[in-house]
């Protein structure tokens, strides 16, 4: 038999080359531009494709086997959950709101971010590129699923999951999460991944998916921790393709700088408004609470973001405009954002509740500068006139950011008693804004954002016509079930009596 | 906190989310149902899109083909990415113990000369064309209307990808390096590659989803895998004792075969919803696979040589009778 | 100077994993949180192939820590020895 020359063993790099990179040609029966049309309008500038790095050199059979590791795992651990009446397992059932507040708010926007990649998928000129795009519009579709399918058996014991599509389209908070990825659809590709693949992906979804999947675990959901986790784990490789891409730009071309500056100072205040809602999750809905959203920020925000804008300083990039402000809103805005969530509480599919004594105590331990002084006093507030048989509910109309689309429920950065409210004109028109970044970012693409869809002006439009029952109906909200303070609620009623029934022998 | 591991008999408030109820009923949904029907955003959509402001960010009129419920575009094998990845791992395995099976009884060295350059020939500027295919589903993901049929075709693209660095590694192992040069080469220079390229780059400027769709799931790939897989690598090369090349190209074959099943539901759905659709999905299948046939002719010469003519021939008929079986009559 | 980061999940495949990585760069600091292990370094950190390889008993491919990653922080610098952290600042 013949004596079989051993092939030279590729390395990992030169066999990702040449099974992906090389796949690639320079197309000659249409031009560049015609092929790729929307790489030039944002003013960006790449010279060489070719010097784009590809960090995780995944080919198709490895992406393959290891997702569908993680796959077998993630289901096995979700049907265990489902037939073991998992959901059992919680600590409270006011942690069930975090969740509502997730299906709602953020799985669609795993679904609109996979739309995007898709696109960018086709859209960069680069074989490198493109594929990593790809597979990051593959796990987002995976993302989105894995969510529904976790959050699916909770839907059929607890209020509030059941129209997470309809709420996606019509309600009112959600069209903060909406706007913030429709944002990021109707840019420019390199906008985009500035967007979601650096600013979402690297410096903000750490604070979504690390801290508060831990807190999933130590409440006792497995369900979340292994979606939240095993979702993660693609994450990792989507920052780093956010983070070579950002690299990319400013290794090709100095001009891009102030263009990348720029996304960057947008994108950073965009996240950071939108993971307030967040820092609400963590600081009051986790019934056992891991850490704090201040410790959270300390840790992912100020080291992990300080480290990461240290290391782009090389290029020239400065940490993001809006980076002091947000520094400061920090030990307000979760206390903010639950309040108004507290106030307008008989317009939203979960729950909010005031406080207890206890977890007063933990947050003014947590927050030593803010709490007492400023909100403790709020809530107890609150607790008074509940007590008395008078809850507050605020049924005027929230004023909304017309960028964010948050109502203008903060505070000014270096004054915590008085609300910040902002105003442009524009053609003949007032536009509100909560901050200084949103107004710049409006300031910045006014055509842009006076297309934004309001939630309240929609309430005077037909077929609602100012009628709240009619609202409700048109959100699929039903009143009495999903919304309204959880003292005395359905979920309340059924996870007691349930748990009753479970660890005890009647 | 423990719990007592007994089940507990405790009373479901509803069985699935509203949408679902309102599609299908009252009653529990599947896994693909729950992660493929209605979750891209419809309504109330906020901005335009910078990079073309005629068109909303999901638009289902960027293309000619009218849906009324574009979830009406259902994937017969129920793929969600769970079931895909689960399956493409498992073909994944096989592929790999196919490739290792050739590689360690050193077959491809045994492959005679003549057949393994036909293989090389015919098989290695492919890689490019699946790259092309890849680029094309991304764009129809991307551009597509409903995740139910989006979806589909991103898995598809994955595929694509992954058949194109099949194709490579087929390089490879039996020619190393200088095949993929050469094969790239033939694809950029070789006459005989040429109406297959410019059909690819063609499509990569259809900027209507679902003629792309057409062109390039139902017409290109329609007779490629046929003629390439079936024809010349089962048929020709294996009966000539190179079934080597037909162990390394098992995944397409059997791919092929799965995915047809997905691509004859979209059109038949299509086609059926009106006549105005199977107007247009006529004339563009038509019009893709008249040009698909003549840019496989000199490719399949490359292996069959003077029998290309009536292969092919034999082909075409065997895509017309399959998709008049859809609706669609040319 | 900078710290970079990895989590991973905590069970029953990352325990050598984790050994690995703290052999490998004695300056790591390992935080045990509910479900994950957050493992920080300054600078940078360097996770080995051969040395997880020692502690499992079995050849190991380094694209295999995908499946119990959560989440990173720093340059990625990857081949099939060795996989790298770095922050350049």
């Amino acid at each position: 038999m013949d004596m079989q020359v051993a092939k030279k063993k590729l390395s990992l790099k030169e066999k990702y080359k040449l099974l992906t990179r090389d796949l690639g040609w320079d197309t000659t029966y249409h031009t560049k531009d015609e092929v790729f049309p929307y790489v030039q309008y944002e003013g960006i500038k790449i010279h060489d494709w070719d010097k784009w790095e590809d960090p995780f050199r995944l080919t198709m059979d490895s992406y393959w086997k290891y997702q569908a590791e993680k796959e077998r795992k993630f289901y096995a651990i979700i049907d265990a959950h489902a037939q073991n009446n998992g959901h059992l397992n919680i600590t409270d059932a006011r942690y069930l709101s975090a969740l509502k507040i997730f299906l709602q708010a953020i799985s669609p926007g795993e679904y609109a971010a996979g739309k995007g990649f898709a696109r960018m998928g086709r859209e960069f000129p680069g074989v490198g590129t493109q594929v990593a795009c790809q597979m990051q519009s593959i796990d987002e579709i995976r993302h989105a699923q894995t969510q529904i399918h976790a959050l699916s058996n909770y839907n059929k014991f607890y209020n509030g999951f059941h129209a997470f599509a309809d709420a996606r389209d019509r309600m009112w908070y959600c069209t903060l999460p909406r706007s913030f990825f429709d944002d990021a659809l109707s840019s420019g590709p390199f906008e985009f991944m500035i967007a979601i693949g650096f600013s979402f992906e690297y410096v903000l979804t750490n604070l979504l998916f690390v801290p508060f999947m831990s807190g999933a675990a130590y409440n006792g959901d497995m369900a979340t921790v292994t979606f939240g986790f095993s979702a993660q784990s693609d994450e990792a490789r989507h920052m780093t393709l956010g983070l070579e891409c950002i690299k990319f730009m400013l290794e090709q071309d100095p001009a891009n700088l102030p263009i990348v500056q720029g996304w960057i100072d947008k994108w950073f205040w965009r996240g950071f408004r939108l993971l307030g809602v967040v820092g609400t999750m963590m600081d009051y809905m986790l019934p056992k609470r891991v850490m704090s959203w201040r410790e959270a920020w300390n840790i992912y925000g100020v080291e992990n973001g300080g480290a990461l804008f240290r290391d782009l300083a090389r290029y020239g990039i400065r940490p993001p405009k809006g980076w002091d402000d947000a520094e400061k809103g920090i030990d307000h805005m979760s206390h903010q954002f639950m309040l108004a969530l507290y106030q307008y509480n008989f317009g939203t599919a979960f729950h909010s509740w005031i406080p207890s004594e206890d977890e007063m105590e933990w947050l003014s331990k947590k927050y030593p500068e803010t709490f007492d002084k400023y909100y403790r006093p709020r809530w107890a507030h609150l607790s008074k006139l509940k007590a008395a048989g008078t809850p507050f509910a605020n049924m005027g109309l929230a004023k909304l950011c017309q960028t964010c689309q948050i109502p203008t429920v903060f505070t000014e950065p270096d004054d915590p008693t008085s609300i910040c409210q902002r105003e442009t004109e524009y053609k003949g028109e007032k536009y509100h804004f909560c901050s200084d970044g949103c107004q710049h970012i409006f300031e910045n693409e006014p055509e842009k954002y006076i297309q934004a869809w309001l939630p309240m002006q929609q309430l005077f439009q037909a077929p609602i016509n100012g009628d709240l029952g009619a609202w409700m109906n048109w959100v699929s909200l039903i009143p009495g079930k999903d919304n309204g303070d959880f003292d005395g609620s359905e979920d309340e009623r059924n996870f007691a009596a349930w748990r009753q029934q479970a660890t005890s022998n009647q | 906190m423990q719990i007592d591991l007994r089940t507990v008999s405790i009373k479901q408030q509803r069985n699935t989310f509203d949408h679902l109820a309102r599609r299908f009923g009252d009653k529990p949904a599947s896994r693909y149902q729950e992660g493929s029907y209605d979750i891209q955003a419809t309504e109330n959509l906020h901005y335009r899109p910078t990079w073309d402001p005629d068109q909303l960010i999901y638009d289902a009129s960027i293309t000619k083909i009218v849906m009324a419920d574009w979830y009406a575009l259902k994937d017969p094998r129920q793929y969600f990415y769970n079931n895909y990845t689960l399956a493409r791992a498992r073909q994944q395995e096989t592929a790999e113990a196919n490739f290792s099976f050739v590689e360690s009884r050193g077959l491809a060295d045994m492959l005679p000369d003549e057949l393994k350059q036909i293989a090389l020939d015919v098989l290695v500027p492919l890689r490019h064309a699946a790259w092309g295919a890849n680029m094309n589903n991304s764009f129809i993901s991307g551009y597509g209307y409903a995740a139910i049929f989006t979806q589909a075709c991103m898995f598809h693209a994955m595929d694509n990808l992954g058949i194109a660095q099949y194709l490579s590694r087929l390089g490879l192992l039996l020619g190393d390096q200088e095949a993929l040069t050469e094969g790239k080469t033939a694809w950029l220079d070789d006459e005989a590659w040429q109406p297959m390229r410019r059909y690819i780059e063609d499509c990569l400027v259809v900027r209507d989803p679902f003629e792309l769709f057409v062109a390039q799931n139902v017409a290109l790939d329609g007779l490629l895998y046929p003629l390439v897989y079936e024809r010349i690598v089962d048929g020709y090369l294996s009966a000539k004792g190179a079934s080597a090349v037909a162990m390394l190209c098992q995944f397409m074959n059997d791919w092929f075969d799965e995915t047809r099943k997905w691509v004859d539901a979209v059109m038949k759905v299509a086609a059926a919803e009106s006549e105005h659709n199977r107007a247009i999905l006529q004339e563009w299948t038509e019009k893709w696979s008249g040009r698909a046939a003549a840019a496989m002719l000199p490719v399949v010469r490359k292996a069959l040589g003077a029998d290309a003519d009536e292969v092919v021939g034999e082909e075409v008929a065997a895509f017309k009778a399959r998709l008049k079986k859809v609706g669609v009559d040319i | 100077m900078s710290t970079v980061f990895i989590a991973l999940q905590a069970n029953e495949d990352t325990r050598p994993i984790i050994d690995a990585i703290v052999q490998d760069n004695p300056t790591a600091t390992v935080n045990r949180q509910p479900a994950m292990v957050k493992i920080d370094v300054p600078g940078s950190m360097t996770i080995k192939r051969e040395t997880i390889e020692e502690h499992i008993g079995r050849a190991y491919d380094l694209q295999e820590l995908q499946i119990n990653l959560i989440t990173l922080s720093g340059n990625v610098d990857e081949d099939e020895d060795s996989f790298t952290l770095r922050w350049n600042s």
